[in-house]
């Protein structure tokens, strides 16, 4: 047996010991799932007790090193990991923008002490971040941003305000963009992080179309950060932004169709069956979907190996963003009128509705469908001009 | 697996580049459509692909061929559909062999050295209406003598007139629209009742109408098991579809390469085209679903190299998403391209002509998104 089977042996058996039960069904919505941070409250002993025992194996984030609270996987055993947990059924452990976001940032960028620190606290689940980036006049165009801190010697002071902060209202800290130079465009803004109890930091929920209100309104009136709580070099956030933006991209670009290549299609046959259109269409989707998980198991593959364009994670957000529309398109279609209801026990408290309208945010948040264009053909496909 | 390619296979692409580039490009298939080749195809660069090992890519190692798998016969179709080579390779190399593997041993001596030697061209005599309905098969195979007498007529039959043997898929038994019941037969093309009449295609290429009118063939030109055709058929079939798929991924990246590099070379207005957003976002579109049927095919093709028991599912995903992928190349190839795109002095209709073609080859894009529904179950 190769040593990565050996592994998968390995991390099966744990599985099959340690998950528990409840772990294994899929999370009923959003409130189902694990965020951590000060104020989350488990919904069951199970989603404690799943959580704890993947902290204590460094298994909330497998694939970083053992210091900072991973486990120290190779990239080949974590895709084994989240193989054999799909195998089985298993839940993630831990959601967290500190994961998918923050971490990989301060891999990079951040101090030896940074990294200890901060990626222990989000690999245990003790901190829940949000990011600080859009602004009310600087949607994709978010290096005009103008949330300003003034330079006090061992703090700065800033003001300002932030918009489309997702679960600003339920986080603890935010890794946040401030203007620190208003004479440079780019290279003026800093990467700072700070508490969000801190003096001065306002949060207001913005409700969506959805009825729901995943995002917020963040103000900062004389908010005092310490020195010590930027990450990379002073006027060089932007680096550190565009970095993220990267790892964001691709945690979006994830997002199309299910998560996996289980067709909707079979839970839907007696209404497909009674519609060729609608059935039609359905099957074409679903060659898009098994064709998008090729994709990303492709570019994973080749992005993990350096062999990917650097570029390349935008046009997978953009790929996967319009599948994702796409498919809850069709689950509106195939639900018909029980699709449209909106508060009744019958229709999950409206959940086919209202998750049909927050993804049509999924090709707007983190870099709309067209400037994702705009940058496959720029940086990929190398078209001239501006 | 890795969907990456590994050392061995980059080098195979290499040379599979260089070798169509050099030895096969555009010119070589305008030459041999000039001259109304009756073949469509030129017998010594068919020698020249077995002098480069090409022809035996699929045939095991101890029966003389390079004993590899469908993601290197993908390689080499893809540098094929990227100069529009034209050569038997898709449906000798591939959709038969993969039938021949299956045949017992006489059988394979016989027609393997020719393969191997790029001397023997066979011919895939499956389809029998405008649409491939492989289950629709209604060519009779009636028991005779010491073998069988074959009646019934095939069409689409590639490069037909120019087979030493046709690979023939008859009823020996069962209703038409019924898998079981067919029977695969090897039938040399000089057999008694057996006539064809060559016709041109859109692309070039030729394809037979094949009549079969009391065809006696012996026992020993079954091909697996009598009844039991349809499994050696669904492996030559799928062997094929992923084959053209291959195929269509080097067919549209060759046209999406040649209008980005128009784009970027058109002044109108001026200004180069490609700075036009209009067109930008189109041509990152497309870039996006040409990479998305380059990562379904490569994923089918893996599929099947393991055995594993979805490579059915995908291999239609792949001839699905590549036949679309490919056809929206050609037509923005055509549509980028404006007036001289129509001419027929640009390469660009070229493309457009041979996507028609593949996508028509062993199943179109709605069938296979038709049994992608089925095989999930809805």
């Amino acid at each position: 047996m190769s040593e990565l089977e050996t592994f998968r042996a390995e991390a099966r058996a744990w599985l099959e010991e340690n998950c528990p039960a409840e772990m294994r069904t899929p999370a009923k919505g959003d409130e189902d799932v694990c965020w951590g941070g000060r104020n989350f409250v488990f919904q069951s002993d199970a989603q404690k007790l799943w959580l704890e025992r993947c902290v204590a194996k460094g298994y909330t984030v497998p694939d970083w090193p053992k210091a900072y609270g991973g486990a120290g996987l190779s990239p080949q055993e974590t895709k084994v990991l989240r193989q054999e947990m799909a195998k089985l059924g298993c839940r993630s452990p831990l959601n967290s923008f500190g994961i998918w976001m923050l971490g990989p940032a301060l891999l990079k960028f951040g101090t030896e002490e940074q990294k200890v620190h901060y990626m222990g606290q989000i690999a245990r689940g003790e901190i829940r971040w949000c990011q600080g980036y859009s602004e009310p006049g600087s949607g994709s165009d978010l290096v005009s941003m103008q949330t300003f801190g003034e330079d006090k010697g061992d703090h700065w002071v800033v003001n300002g305000q932030k918009i489309w902060t997702s679960y600003a209202d339920k986080a603890d800290w935010i890794f946040c963009l401030v203007r620190t130079d208003k004479t440079n465009k780019y290279q003026g803004i800093s990467f700072l992080l700070f508490d969000m109890q801190t003096p001065g930091v306002t949060t207001k929920p913005i409700k969506l179309i959805s009825g729901n209100s995943p995002f917020c309104e963040t103000f900062f009136d004389n908010v005092v950060v310490p020195k010590h709580q930027i990450v990379g070099e002073l006027n060089r956030g932007w680096d550190v932004a565009k970095y993220l933006l990267g790892h964001e991209r691709e945690m979006i670009s994830g997002m199309g169709g299910d998560g996996g290549v289980t067709s909707i299609g079979a839970a839907m046959k007696a209404v497909l069956s009674e519609e060729p259109v609608l059935r039609a269409q359905m099957a074409l989707f679903d060659v898009e979907n098994l064709t998008f998980r090729a994709h990303g198991e492709r570019f994973m593959d080749e992005w993990k190996t350096g062999k990917a364009h650097p570029a390349y994670s935008n046009l997978m957000k953009y790929v996967g963003t319009e599948l994702n529309k796409k498919r809850n398109e069709l689950v509106m279609s195939i639900g018909g009128t029980q699709a449209l209801e909106w508060e009744s026990e019958r229709s999950n408290g409206g959940s086919k509705a209202r998750n049909w309208l927050r993804t049509k945010a999924n090709s707007i948040e983190g870099g709309t469908s067209e400037v994702m264009l705009n940058v496959v053909s720029k940086r990929i496909l190398e078209m001239p001009g501006a | 697996m890795a969907m990456t390619l590994n050392d061995d296979q980059n080098m195979l692409r290499e040379s599979a580049r260089d070798f169509m580039a050099s030895e096969a490009p555009v010119t070589h298939f305008r030459k041999f459509r000039d001259m109304g080749c009756k073949d469509g195809f030129s017998h010594g660069l068919w020698k020249q692909f077995a002098e480069m090992g090409f022809t035996g890519i699929l045939i095991p190692e101890a029966e003389g061929g390079m004993g590899m798998g469908q993601i290197e016969a993908g390689i080499v179709l893809e540098e094929i559909g990227r100069n529009l080579s034209p050569s038997p390779f898709l449906t000798t190399s591939v959709a038969a062999v993969e039938a021949l593997k299956l045949a017992d041993k006489a059988m394979r001596d016989r027609w393997f050295p020719g393969i191997l030697a790029g001397e023997t061209v066979i011919g895939i005599a499956i389809e029998e209406g405008v649409k491939h309905r492989p289950e629709k098969i209604a060519c009779v195979a009636e028991r005779s003598g010491n073998g069988f007498k074959l009646t019934g007529h095939k069409q689409f039959v590639v490069q037909g007139t120019s087979s030493d043997m046709l690979i023939v898929a008859a009823r020996t038994a069962g209703a038409v629209g019924e898998t079981d019941g067919l029977t695969l037969f090897a039938v040399d093309k000089d057999a008694a009742g057996l006539s064809m009449e060559a016709a041109r295609l859109v692309d070039s290429a030729m394809a037979a109408h094949v009549k079969l009118e009391g065809v006696q063939v012996n026992a020993d030109a079954v091909i697996g098991d009598v009844d039991g055709g349809w499994a050696v058929l669904s492996k030559m079939l799928d062997a094929g579809r992923v084959g053209a798929a291959a195929e269509m991924v080097g067919v549209g990246t060759g046209a999406m390469d040649m209008t980005f590099d128009y784009l970027k070379t058109r002044k109108q207005f001026d200004r180069v085209i490609g700075e036009f957003q209009a067109l930008q976002h189109r041509a990152a579109h497309l870039y996006g679903e040409m990479e998305g049927a380059r990562s379904i095919v490569l994923k089918a093709q893996s599929l099947m190299d393991e055995g594993h028991a979805k490579a059915e599912l995908y291999v239609a995903a792949a001839k699905a998403k590549a036949g679309l992928a490919c056809n929206l190349a050609v037509r923005e190839g055509v549509q980028m391209h404006g007036g001289i795109g129509m001419t027929d002095e640009y390469d660009i209709g070229l493309y457009m002509k041979r996507d028609r073609g593949l996508n028509e080859f062993f199943g179109d894009a709605y069938y296979h998104a038709d049994r992608v529904a089925t095989m999930n179950g809805y």
